[in-house]
């Protein structure tokens, strides 16, 4: 009786082969990471030095180290976070916890919804127009951060914005019957239970805008310079732009060089995205409801 | 009781004739859909009222109109009367802050908040007493723990007041969601279905503890179950598709119904 019959054996032949070619798709999938990282670290590798890692590039940028690269870079996101995160948490906070639901409300969620989908090369043109020229802060670390900042706002907005929206209503309700104010209850009660999500948008920020080449090689980032910057209105070296540069402008550069700067580069977006990881992780560990 | 004078006098009242809740024509939309017909209803203080009625008929709203938490709907529209401890709650000059001190809510799901039992227990205390949050420890620690005996869950959660309150059972809970308000010695606590979300047993409990507080606060408690109407109400109020239809003492209304709809609904045979 209960013994399969034909139909049923075609019928698990076919959900058999489905299941075999979606696993398959699935493991495509990660073939190109695990290529790219494994590519990167046999040519790379050889290049990670100290040398490398904390001196100037040498002898038209063919040899020596990165430094002022890997500190442009890192100047370049602090200045990025600096801007975009206040603002972008801000308006998340209005977003969610405040504005009702109308015209006004919709239009600037489709507006931010727009920005994120601007080209990358578009925020680069605005950038020059806006900050460079318009507010003469000239191509300068200030310029380049504030295009970046704009560009990763809707990344903060919306992982902002999202984990808020994840706090359930009952607490604020429970909140609001005691007589707490609006503030209140975000004080005490939506931010702490979601400062694990809007931390997690801000790394993946910091992932992304340490990794953009194109807002930045017309705002503030420089071809080669032989110092390091000294306030946000001087241009800097970045990681990005120079494994550009030293890929396709310069003769002469050894082969592995672009590998290592690539590999330091993909390093640390990878940190930050484990940093990220690991910290949601130990937050939600805590959280309970 | 607590001594914490100096900073919890007694809020002006108005004439309230043994009432601690009387609406007067109130009517209410929710957009165009018109919720409650010119109700008029009065609560008397110190004891426990129940509202009955099919759900949609417009308990839950009507209960809500009384500490204003529909408003926060932006498409609500009130129209009418309600007072509490004979004050209009609908004039101009109220502060709802105010309002809700005095009137303490406890919802259908249990909803304590996602930190630890004492700070679920001092939240209110701290949001209206000022400079409360700078008492003495042995202050705020007495008065954690006369709240909880009062809902009589002082000896189960004692030794554990620093956990998570969202970590307690149901019952727990929500004997902790009423234990938060009373701090803050509220007049009214309106109660939304407090027992719905909880098994037979913890109903029980939860209706013997809301018995315990009668004569100390008035209350107003929404209820689906009949018999918990009739066993745990003074006063029982009947609605009826927004309109009240029937509000006599409790033995009253379950034996001898004065109106038809009343009888079919208690008799089960409403719809």
């Amino acid at each position: 009786m209960f013994v399969a019959t034909d139909l049923n054996r075609q019928n698990d032949k076919i959900q058999q082969r489905w299941r075999i070619l979606f696993m398959v798709m699935t493991l495509l999938l990660i073939l190109p990471v695990l290529i790219i990282l494994l590519l990167l670290i046999i040519r790379g590798g050889p290049m990670i030095s100290w040398t490398f890692l904390f001196e100037f590039p040498e002898q038209g940028m063919t040899a020596g180290g990165i430094f002022p690269a890997l500190l442009g870079t890192i100047f370049l996101v602090s200045v990025a976070l600096i801007a975009s995160v206040p603002l972008g948490i801000a308006a998340a906070l209005y977003l969610s916890e405040y504005a009702g639901d109308n015209w006004l409300t919709r239009v600037i969620n489709l507006a931010i919804i727009n920005l994120a989908g601007v080209p990358s090369i578009v925020h680069a043109l605005f950038g020059v127009g806006a900050f460079v020229i318009f507010f003469g802060f000239g191509t300068s670390i200030l310029a380049a951060s504030l295009t970046l900042a704009i560009m990763t706002l809707p990344v903060v907005i919306v992982a902002t914005k999202e984990s808020l929206q994840a706090v359930p209503q009952a607490f604020r309700e429970a909140c609001w019957s005691m007589g707490a104010t609006r503030w209140q209850t975000i004080r005490r009660i939506v931010i702490p239970n979601a400062v694990s999500g809007i931390l997690t948008g801000i790394i993946l920020e910091v992932s992304r805008t340490a990794g953009e080449t194109a807002p930045i090689m017309f705002t503030g980032a420089a071809f080669f310079l032989p110092f390091l910057p000294e306030s946000v209105f001087d241009s800097t070296m970045a990681l990005s732009l120079h494994l550009y540069v030293i890929s396709t402008q310069v003769p002469g550069v050894p082969e592995a060089l672009p590998y290592g700067v690539a590999l330091l580069l993909i390093a640390i977006v990878l940190v930050m995205n484990a940093i990220s990881i690991a910290f949601r992780v130990y937050l939600r560990g805590k959280k309970k409801w | 009781m607590y001594n914490h004078d100096k900073s919890m006098e007694t809020p002006a009242t108005g004439t309230t004739n043994g009432l601690a809740i009387r609406t007067e024509k109130l009517s209410l939309w929710y957009g165009t859909f018109q919720a409650l017909f010119d109700v008029d209803f009065d609560v008397k203080q110190g004891i426990i009222t129940a509202l009955i009625g099919p759900s949609g008929c417009g308990k839950s709203t009507l209960l809500r109109c009384v500490n204003r938490i529909n408003e926060r709907l932006g498409y609500v529209r009130t129209e009418g009367k309600v007072d509490v401890m004979g004050l209009n709650v609908y004039a101009p000059d109220v502060e709802l802050a105010q309002l809700r001190k005095q009137v303490g809510m406890v919802f259908q799901r249990p909803n304590p908040l996602p930190i630890s039992i004492r700070d679920n227990i001092l939240f209110g205390y701290h949001l209206h007493v000022p400079g409360s949050k700078k008492q003495p420890k042995a202050e705020k620690e007495q008065i954690v723990e006369e709240a909880l005996r009062q809902v009589l869950l002082w000896d189960q959660v004692k030794d554990r007041l620093d956990r998570k309150a969202t970590g307690l059972s149901l019952e727990e809970q929500q004997k902790l969601c009423i234990a938060r308000l009373l701090p803050v010695k509220p007049a009214v606590l309106l109660m939304d279905e407090p027992c719905s979300a909880l098994d037979p047993k913890a109903t029980e409990a939860v209706e013997e503890l809301i018995w315990q507080l009668r004569g100390t606060y008035s209350i107003l408690i929404v209820t689906h179950n009949m018999a918990q109407a009739r066993r745990a109400s003074d006063e029982c109020a009947f609605m009826l598709m927004g309109k009240l239809v029937e509000h006599t003492k409790t033995e009253e209304m379950f034996v001898t119904p004065a109106n038809q709809q009343t009888a079919d609904y208690i008799e089960g045979r409403y719809g």
